[in-house]
């Protein structure tokens, strides 16, 4: 599935399903140039799993509310409420076994 | 353009260099400090020395075959990489900038975390290990560098395009250099918080309130370098393939921080083994 662009308007939306990966990032941080391939990988891979990516320039009222300070950043959602959280560049493998 | 800078002039490095040069490839090292092997009294294990030889005789034989075969050698602290698209990084020192189609990064291994409390359960929630990353999140608010060198002043002019409260904290290390902040020599007990990182506990039981801290301690290492450009760590170590390459095209990493056996003969073959498939890649590229 394809990688679903975030911002205010339908992040809620997005997040209120069983399986969600949410990638903070911003086009000017080199390990979150390294993060979006791996993040890219997990939506073709993974049908199942609701994957977005959030431009912190753009939003950054909601990477504030979920408390970013470091990027990139990737959290985990179950219907709406954050469950796991990687800080930093992270393996594939790392991703998934927080979602199964 | 050089077709590969090397940081670092230990035994992987000079190896490496060694490879490259004789494949007639445009080569520099660049080192700064002591290197781990200098500080080994008696190298007792490496083949071709009955007797043994000391780490700095070993060191030093290095750089001179190295610069004997017509590699360039110099000593000059390497403050940021960064990397401008396929065959395009730059390297700064703290005088010069340099351009490079490859970099192999060959520094030793290197601490990247003070031991302080507190520091491990507020990594990424206030406690960062790279300014340009995140210093946006810290917009006019009050942070500390952590360190006591050039890299530390270097990470702290990278926060003030966002903030100008910035303390430097040697955490009781001694501070040499000129600084246009405020610089705190006191050593650190504790940091802490509730959600997000609050306060510094110095060794006189007084306490600094701050919303960000900015790890940078000694001289920038390969880690340090890695982190910031995004390439894939196994905790200190440099995670590479078969052939030094890292997850990043043209980033190689040999020696101590890729883990596994600190010795002279692992670096040694780490070095060639990252010298010679640059070679081949830079082949691959011409195309």
């Amino acid at each position: 599935m394809s990688v679903i662009k975030l911002s205010e308007k339908n992040f809620d939306e997005v997040i209120n399903n069983d399986k969600v990966l949410v990638d903070f990032y911003a086009d000017w941080c080199g390990p979150c140039k390294m993060q979006s391939p791996i993040v890219d990988n997990i939506a073709d891979e993974h049908p199942e799993i609701k994957v977005g990516k959030l431009n912190i320039d753009d939003e950054m009222d909601i990477a504030e509310k979920y408390g970013i300070v470091s990027i990139p950043t990737l959290l985990v959602f179950k219907n709406g409420q954050p469950v796991g959280k990687f800080v930093g560049l992270t393996r594939k493998e790392e991703i998934l076994g927080a979602i199964e | 353009m050089y077709d590969s800078v090397i940081i670092g002039a230990g035994p992987a490095g000079i190896s490496a260099a060694l490879y490259l040069k004789r494949a007639n490839k445009n080569v520099l090292v660049l080192y700064h400090g002591e290197s781990q092997l200098e500080k080994a009294h008696l190298i007792d294990n490496y083949y071709g020395f009955p007797g043994g030889i000391s780490g700095k005789d070993l060191y030093n034989n290095g750089i001179k075959q190295a610069q004997n075969l017509g590699v360039e050698v110099k000593e000059e602290e390497v403050i940021n990489l960064s990397f401008n698209g396929p065959l395009d990084f730059s390297i700064k020192t703290l005088n010069n900038e340099y351009k490079s189609k490859t970099i192999i990064i060959a520094t030793g291994n290197k601490k990247l975390r003070p031991n302080i409390k507190g520091i491990v359960d507020f990594e990424g929630k206030g406690i960062s290990y790279c300014a340009i990353c995140d210093g946006f999140f810290y917009r006019k608010k009050k942070v500390a560098v952590i360190g006591n060198s050039n890299y530390a002043l270097s990470e702290a002019e990278d926060l003030h395009n966002v903030t100008s409260d910035i303390t430097i904290l040697t955490n009781g290390e001694s501070f040499d250099l000129k600084s246009e902040f405020p610089v705190d020599t006191r050593k650190i007990v504790e940091v802490g918080g509730e959600e997000k990182i609050q306060y510094v506990l110095f060794d006189d039981g007084s306490k600094m309130e701050l919303n960000g801290i900015f790890i940078a301690l000694g001289t920038a290492g390969g880690a340090d370098f890695a982190k910031k450009l995004g390439v894939m760590m196994n905790k200190d170590s440099i995670e590479v393939n078969e052939n030094m390459k890292t997850n990043i095209n043209g980033i190689y990493a040999c020696g101590n921080l890729t883990g596994g056996l600190l010795q002279v003969n692992k670096a040694v073959y780490e070095g060639a083994l990252a010298g010679l498939d640059i070679v081949k890649y830079l082949k691959e590229q011409e195309v």
